[in-house]
This record gives C-alpha cells, structure tokens and sequence, in this order.
C-alpha cells in the first residue's frame, strides 16, 4: 500500500472519535516515525481543524517527532529515582558506545524506581544496569 | 506436574523474570504468571508450593528444582516480614492471582463491590465512599465522595468517569502495579463510581512508558465488558507529557488537545472532559473503591489511619533503598521506620543524605525529620507532601543543589506554557542555581547588558543576594502559578536549600 493509502487507512479509522487526535497521532508515528508537515495538514483536513492546530498538539508531546529518525533507540531513566542509584554515572559510556549510530533518549521515569537504573528499548525493559550491561545493551540495540 | 509461579509485572521481566520461566520450561515445569508480591529487591522472585526464592536467575533453577539454593530461598512467602507487617487492602491480591484470571477475580471477592453497590441507591455509595474517608491518592488529597456527590447532582445527562493513570513521579509505581497485577479491580471500582455518579462512559489515561499496563488494561476491558455493561471503557494513551497527569490538562490531551492546563473554576466535576461533568480520580482511589463497598468495608476502612487520613496508603520504596518495593499500610507510619526498619537503610550500605516524599515536586525530607507520620496534614504542615507516595531514598554522595537544579530543569522542560511563574521561572531558577554555584556572577549576561534592559542589575550579585533572589522567585511560583507543576517545584527547591546549604556552596 502507498504511504497516502496508509495515512488515510489511519484518518479513517479514528476520524470519527471523539478525542480523536492522540489516538491518530500515536498511529500515524508508528506506522512512519514521525508526523511530517503534509501529513499534519491532511489530519487538519480530516478533523476539520487548522495545521496549526495540529502542529501545536504535535509539537507539544514529546512521544511525536517532525522528522524521523532510522537509528535505533535507547530510552535511558534520568529521574530522580534512577538518579538515587546512579544512572549520571553511566551516561558518558553510554553515549560513547553509541556515538552516531544508536540515540540515547532521556525519558522521565519508566515506574522500575527500586531497581534502576532502568532503560527501554521498543516494549523491552531493563534494570540493575551497570556500566557494562548498558554499554551491552548499546552495542546490541 | 510441577508448577512454578512467576511474576509477570514489567519489573519482574526487566529484571529477567522471562529467562527464568524459560529455564523451568525446558526443565518441563508449567509456568503460572501471577502477579508481583512487590518485593523488588527479590525479583524476579519464584514461588514453589508457597516458598520463594529470589532475586532468581536462569542459571540456578536446576539448584530451586533439587530443592536447594538455599541462599536465595526466603522461606513461605506470605510470611516474609516486608509482606506479613504490612495492612493489604488495594494490593490484597498483589502476588496472589493471575492478573487477567476471572476466575481468580471472582474468587478473591472479585465483584462483591459492584454487585452490592449497583443493589443501592447512588446516593447511598456515594454517603458510604464518604464515611469511609477515603481521599484522592493521586497528591492533593481531595475526599473522592465529595467529588463524586458533586459530579451526581451537576445538572446534565451526560457525565464521564475518568481515571488518571499517568503515574510520572519519579519514585512511584503502585498505579503501574495495580494495573497490570489487578486490573479488574480498577474496573469494577470505575464501574461502582460510575453508577454512583451516573456515568455512562469511562477513559483510563495511561502514560505511554507503561505499554505492559496499557496491554494488560485493553486485555481486562475485553473479559469484563459484559460485567461493566451497560457503563463503557476506553483505554486512551499518553504522548510523554509530564503536565498530563494534571487533571484538566489530563482532560484536554484526551479531547485531543494540547495538555495544557485550565484555570479552575469551572471545577472538572462542574465542566469536565468534553464540557460534561466529569470524575478524575487516580487509580489508586478507584481501586480502594471495591473494597469500600463490599459489607462492612468503609466502616472497616474508616478505622484505619489517623486524624483525617483514613486507611491505607499503597507506599513505595524506591531509589537507594536496599528492600525497595511495594508496602501498603495505614496511615500515621513514620517516615523513619519507612525507610529503616522496612527499606533496610540504603542499598549502597552508605548513610541516608535525604529522602524525597511525593515525586519530582516533592520536598527532600532530612533524617531530622524522619519523625514525621505519614498523613497528609502533618507533611503539609512541615511544608512536605505525601503525594503519591513515592519515597525515594538519598546516601551521603548526593548533591542536592544538583538535584535542586534538577527540579527546576525538569519543570522548564515539562512546563505546560500556559502560566508565566512556571514558564519562566523555572528557566530562571536553573540558571540562578547555576549562578550561585559559580560563586556568584562577574558581569551582566548578555540579555542584561543590551541597552533596552534599563533595570538589569550590571554588577555581581552577593551568595546572599542570589539567595533571596530564589527565595523571592520560589514565592512567586507557589503562590502564582496554575497547578502544581510551577507552584509545587519549589518544594524540593527551597527544602535543600534549608537543610543542606553547603552543597549550593
């Protein structure tokens, strides 16, 4: 199917909800790993607002991006908890395992608080991580 | 046939729970995923005929199979001191039954709850949730009967129950556990407030880091749509906004908004999700609910806790903290006896530096302090907050004016936009810290030296200076903002700057 089938198959199947947006959006990064400007107009189209509309919910959560990115990703717990158990010490190997190749994405607590540090990747969850099991789980991604 | 019972919770399978199960497979056991007793620091942890060994690895089940590793065994489970001291209401379950088992739902008084409360009268549920005492676990406390009496006798046909699962405090994680340990529980305690308040339609928001819980919630939905009947359920999933778990921000998102926040009033309950009435309440709240209305429960539970805070309170330990875990208990426990006698002191063996009481907005309690009773009124008079009872445990090699820095950082990064104080001010309050750590500051900045900046102090401020300067903006965030993103910050904020001066040196 063409990428326009595709993003009308997902309009379609949620345009008639209401509170559709969220829902859409989450489909729509899904199925192309990002919400590019065209695609955010023809959601505006769909659900009869303006892009700017759209454009202002997309860039307000973090989980939808305006362009996307191939490389693999690595979502690293910097909160407080994972702070407690010291992830800021991990971070600098991290990021040089993955130099341009993996992206290492903070995220805000992943609810793994008494076992961190803590990091996911896709629905996979790791904990108790070292410097050498996350430099692994780097080199793996 | 051996039978071996595991925990499928996200922890216990980030912590390798599924390699384990897959090592007594192939050893030809039968793996029964239940759910997780909240013993962190054991997972992932196995049970046999009521005896556990944990934190188990793939490579010692042939040891647990013989009937050794004696190490790791910690004897009959429900016996185990973190388990047997603690009051179980809401994770009465928890460890007990497979999540997504009717028959274990129905078994363990499953229903009871929804069953009685839909043979009386709405205002009857809603004059019980209210003797019970039963108030919102989601931070502020707010008595849920109140809140549901007020949706019931708002004017307008159609109202809505939704339940704020978009757990983003740092240190918490017993709406994750409920979720995906006892999620019908969540639902039948919907389904009761919905009757109570004339509901027809129910949202579950959840955050999108939880994809085990949002999995396990569509999964309960489809077994007990026809005991929900006729109300209706809708898993909606968050998009990493931290401001969402704010209850009118919460509401936008799901209209599909940005999730800002709105000014208050119109209270939700008033003019709520989609300008109805509408209940929020956390899922903590929902799922004590069943239990309340079950014969006898909310007498039962009213006797439990102290002062005004009634019952029990799911607490979790979390950070550096050697028995991490779930520990829910009545109200009135000291903060002390929480992370000592229970979590066992850090997990580093290191001193305890601080404790952070109720997320990323919470205040960083010193150990002087550890006297303070677990009840809302006594944090609040010692200018803490219970929150959603997330204790996250500090040893001495922290440093508080990093994690002060933090605070303000994560709400500039988190800020909704709406209000200016938490707009702004964050942005200002890092770079005062920033300051203030760098010994004060030479010269102007190159906003301060452009020419249309008349007021702009030129010169260097004073330690002391800086230090009235974010005790001034503190002020102006708790007072004038809008939620309590902005107006709670700088509780972490000016508690480390009280108790550990030196580090901001």
């Amino acid at each position: 199917m063409s990428r326009e089938a595709d993003l009308a198959a997902i309009i379609a199947d949620h345009a008639q909800r209401p509170g559709a947006m969220i829902p859409l959006l989450h489909d729509v990064q899904a199925a192309f790993d990002c919400i590019s400007a065209e695609t955010e107009a023809a959601i505006a189209a769909a659900l009869n607002l303006s892009r700017a509309e759209v454009h202002g919910v997309v860039s307000f959560y973090h989980d939808f991006s305006a362009t996307a990115d191939p490389r693999p990703a690595i979502e690293l717990c910097r909160a407080e908890a994972c702070q407690a158990r010291g992830v800021e010490a991990l971070v600098a190997a991290a990021q040089q395992a993955a130099g341009d190749r993996v992206r290492i994405k903070p995220v805000y607590c992943l609810g793994l608080c008494s076992v961190g540090p803590a990091a996911r990747v896709g629905d996979d969850l790791h904990a108790r991580l070292d410097q050498a099991a996350l430099v692994k789980l780097v080199q793996s991604a | 046939m051996n039978a071996v019972r595991i925990s499928d919770d996200a922890l216990a399978l980030a912590c390798g729970a599924n390699a384990v199960a897959a090592a007594f497979e192939a050893a030809g056991w039968t793996v029964e995923w239940v759910s997780s007793w909240g013993m962190h620091w054991l997972e992932p942890l196995v049970e046999v005929n009521g005896i556990g060994w944990g934190p188990m690895t793939a490579d010692r089940v042939g040891e647990v199979i013989e009937g050794r590793a004696d190490d790791l065994c910690i004897g009959p489970i429900a016996a185990h001191p973190f388990i047997a001291r603690q009051q179980r209401l809401t994770f009465a379950r928890a460890g007990r039954t497979r999540p997504l088992s009717l028959e274990d739902y129905a078994a363990t008084g499953g229903w009871q709850g929804l069953e009685r409360a839909r043979s009386l009268d709405p205002a009857q549920v809603i004059a019980e949730v209210i003797a019970s005492g039963l108030r919102g676990r989601g931070g502020a406390g707010f008595p849920a009967g109140i809140k549901w009496q007020t949706v019931a006798i708002a004017p307008g046909g159609e109202k809505y129950v939704v339940c704020n699962a978009d757990e983003g405090d740092s240190g918490t994680f017993a709406d994750r556990m409920l979720m995906e340990g006892d999620p019908l529980q969540l639902l039948e305690g919907m389904a009761i407030c919905a009757h109570a308040v004339g509901a027809g339609h129910g949202y579950i928001y959840v955050r999108s880091e939880y994809p085990h819980a949002i999995a396990k919630l569509k999964s309960a939905l489809a077994l007990a749509e026809s005991r929900l009947a006729p109300f209706t359920v809708e898993v909606r999933v968050g998009a990493g906004a931290y401001v969402c778990g704010e209850e009118t921000a919460l509401l936008n998102s799901i209209e599909g908004k940005r999730g800002e926040v709105r000014a208050k009033p119109p209270l939700p309950a008033l003019e709520g999700l989609f300008g109805k009435p509408t209940v929020v309440n956390n899922v903590l709240t929902l799922a004590a609910v069943p239990h309340i209305l079950s014969p006898g429960g909310a007498e039962f539970y009213a006797r439990l806790g102290i002062d005004r805070s009634k019952g029990t309170m799911p607490i979790q330990l979390a950070g550096n903290v050697r028995h991490g875990g779930l520990y829910e208990t009545a109200f009135g426990i000291t903060l002390g006896d929480l992370v000592g006698r229970i979590g066992g002191g850090t997990a580093s063996g290191r001193p305890v530096k601080a404790v952070q009481v109720g997320g990323p907005l919470g205040a960083y309690i010193h150990p002087s302090q550890f006297d303070l009773p677990f009840d809302y009124e006594a944090f609040a008079a010692a200018n803490a907050l219970i929150g959603h009872g997330g204790v996250v445990v500090f040893d001495d090699n922290t440093d508080m004016a990093a994690l002060a820095r933090f605070a303000f950082e994560f709400c500039a990064a988190e800020s909704c936009g709406k209000c200016t104080p938490c707009r702004i001010g964050s942005t200002r309050g890092a770079e005062l810290i920033d300051r203030l750590r760098a010994g004060g500051k030479a010269q102007a900045d190159a906003v301060e030296a452009l020419p249309q900046m008349h007021n702009a102090r030129k010169a260097g401020r004073s330690r002391e200076e800086s230090l009235n300067l974010i005790e001034d903006l503190c002020e102006v965030m708790q007072l004038g903002s809008l939620c309590a993103l902005g107006g709670f910050t700088p509780y972490p904020v000016r508690s480390a700057l009280k108790h550990w001066p030196e580090d901001f040196a």
